[in-house]
């Protein structure tokens, strides 16, 4: 056999196992859950189970999954979201360094104060005419913290 | 395309494709390792029984709970507490090279207050509970008075002990041991607190140990209007969570000839209904060298101020700041290293308070140096009060000013030694320590102008305005 041809088997072999091996941890590591909006894929890893469990026994279970309030509610900005937080909380919970308790990015919470308001729109109009430009100054969850998923 | 260019091309993708497979191989490994630890395991290495003293064996099952229960030998220091390794030369008497800072030589004024009791003689801050058993039996104090066998109530793992005793009844041994001297009594133990203490060996429920809480508790219910309280079966969950540290981070006596040892909650769990409930009994803990006086000494009212507080109120338990959850791995377990919480904020405190570690310690920090300024003031005008009785039992003790002041002194003083005494510097409940400082600074007032003659009533504390 020539040189060629013996490095094109090799090359061959490696990017069949890389596809192969690749396919098997998006399977096992339930890759395919994770296009979907069921809130048990977000306790896929266990750091997530206690907002998870938190969340079951909550106000908002009947009418909000995880995406309703941690992702945008636009197509796009719901796909930014969750391939920012997909890679962010992958690489955390693959190499450490996160503070337990864990808690909420200032992104993602603008994220949150944003979609309270979009579903809680008129109630919020009546009291906070100023939106969500200063969300820091009225947060909706300073005085209803439990409503997510109460953890503590 | 040449060849050369094409075998590059070829190897480039070959390297490649191992980095990748390298790559995916380790993510897929790290995949499965995080869901192992999702896994809960418990490993069942020996079977524990209720008569299993040693904690090494329960450790055995139980390595995250043990390992950091070992860790309670930690001395570190925060603002007001915790406690601060001095090395001191070991002595046949002490072999101790290390002992915790002297809080008589941090306040001289402590030596006045309790002048003539074992305590002016050796005060210092306490350590971890590692060290309750050793300390305990080194401290100053015993050279100078005769402790009593009950200090070991709390001073090592005493429910076995107990039972051995009093040969399977945990009140026949717990009278037979309080009537012992300390010495005689400390033959029997061998341990610190350990996990028996606290937990039934087979279902690892929390569970009360020691008969004084039970009757404390019991005297308290039935103040509260709720007859034949059994904390054994009637406390929730919840309530354990406090309950178990609460046998012991209290204010105590030993009760009459046979010394049994009694909580003094038969009236309400604040200082004045402690106060008043000594003086329904007669009960004095020695006699003021300076004054005269029936002094009290206040014993670490920790349980007693935090149950008014406001974190008492929320439900907020002991274990809830002190041993707050941690993750191990995937392992919910709380931390057995019972410690401050300033030494453990984000644990202790940022479950529930959503605000930044610096933010919630100066939050503390703010309670507890008003309540030391506060404790401060209280202090000095009891030594202003000691001062002026002296020189009056000099003229005449026999003068019926005299007798009203040494009561005020004795009021003044177990208020202050109550704050003082208790080991959160006011944070269990700021108000309420607030409140009993500022009673003993009236207390303190009415002494001295009892001396000059004016003689006045204890202070009407009324329910306010409804």
């Amino acid at each position: 056999m020539r040189p060629t041809h013996l490095l094109l088997v090799v090359a061959a072999v490696l990017l069949g196992a890389a596809g192969g091996l690749g396919a098997f941890t998006f399977a096992y590591a339930k890759g395919g859950s994770y296009l979907t909006d069921d809130p048990s894929a977000c306790a896929n890893c266990h750091v997530m189970r206690e907002q998870y469990d938190g969340w079951v026994k909550s106000s908002h279970r009947a009418v909000a999954t995880c995406n309703d309030c941690h992702t945008p509610h636009t197509p796009l900005g719901k796909a930014v979201t969750k391939a920012r937080n997909g890679f962010l909380h992958s690489a955390y919970f693959t190499f450490g360094g996160f503070p337990v308790p864990i808690r909420i990015s200032p992104a993602s919470r603008a994220v949150t104060e944003a979609t309270c308001r979009s579903c809680h729109a008129e109630v919020v109009d009546a009291i906070d005419p100023g939106g969500a430009a200063a969300p820091d100054q009225d947060s909706c969850i300073r005085c209803h913290a439990s409503v997510g998923h109460w953890t503590r | 395309m040449t060849a050369s260019t094409k075998r590059n091309r070829l190897f480039l993708i070959a390297a490649l494709s191992a980095v990748a497979v390298l790559a995916i191989a380790a993510l897929l490994t790290n995949i499965f390792e995080r869901r192992q630890e999702a896994r809960n395991p418990f490993y069942r290495v020996v079977a524990l029984a209720d008569t299993t003293e040693d904690p090494a064996v329960w450790g055995q099952n139980f390595p995250h709970q043990y390992d950091d229960y070992l860790k309670t030998t930690d001395q570190v220091r925060t603002r007001y507490g915790g406690s601060e390794g001095v090395p001191v030369t070991p002595t046949a008497a002490d072999p101790r090279s290390v002992v915790a800072q002297s809080r008589l030589e941090q306040d001289p004024r402590l030596r006045d207050l309790w002048a003539g009791y074992a305590f002016a003689a050796d005060f210092r801050e306490e350590r971890g509970h590692a060290y309750m058993l050793i300390d305990q039996q080194l401290t100053g104090r015993q050279r100078v008075a005769r402790q009593p066998g009950g200090c070991l109530n709390c001073h090592a793992s005493i429910y076995r002990p107990f039972l051995r005793a009093g040969e399977g009844d945990l009140f026949a041994g717990f009278e037979r041991l309080n009537r012992m001297p300390y010495d005689s009594a400390a033959a029997w133990v061998s341990h610190p607190i350990a996990c028996v203490d606290c937990h039934d060996a087979t279902t690892l429920a929390l569970r009360i140990t020691r008969p004084a809480f039970i009757e404390g508790i019991r005297a308290l219910k039935a103040s509260q209007g709720i007859p034949d309280y059994d904390v054994r079966t009637m406390a929730t969950r919840q309530e354990m969570r406090s309950f178990v540290c609460g046998q012991c981070h209290v204010e105590y006596y030993f009760k009459g000839a046979e010394k049994r040892l009694t909580f003094p909650w038969a009236r309400g769990l604040t200082a004045d209904s402690m106060l008043a409930y000594y003086d329904g009994v007669g009960h004095r803990d020695w006699t003021h060298q300076r004054t005269g006086a029936a002094a009290l000494k206040v014993q670490h009212p920790e349980f007693e101020l935090w149950s008014k507080g406001v974190h008492a109120r929320s439900g907020v338990t002991c274990a809830d700041c002190h041993m707050p959850y941690k993750r191990v791995g995937a392992l919910k377990v709380s931390d057995h290293h019972v410690q401050s919480p300033m030494l453990n904020i984000n644990r202790a405190c940022q479950t529930c308070h959503r605000a930044s570690e610096a933010e919630l310690k100066a939050r503390v920090e703010e309670i507890q140096d008003r309540t030391y300024q506060l404790r401060n003031v209280a202090l000095d005008a009891l030594m202003a009060l000691l001062a002026d009785i002296e020189a009056a039992v000099r003229t005449d003790s026999t003068a019926p000013g005299v007798a009203q002041a040494r009561g005020w002194q004795r009021r003044a003083q177990f208020y202050a030694d109550f704050v003082e005494a208790e080991n959160s510097m006011g944070f269990h409940a700021p108000g309420e320590a607030g409140r009993i400082l500022g009673l003993s600074i009236d207390a303190t007032r009415k002494g001295q102008v009892a001396l000059r003659g004016i003689l006045t009533r204890p202070p009407s504390v009324g329910a306010g305005p409804r």
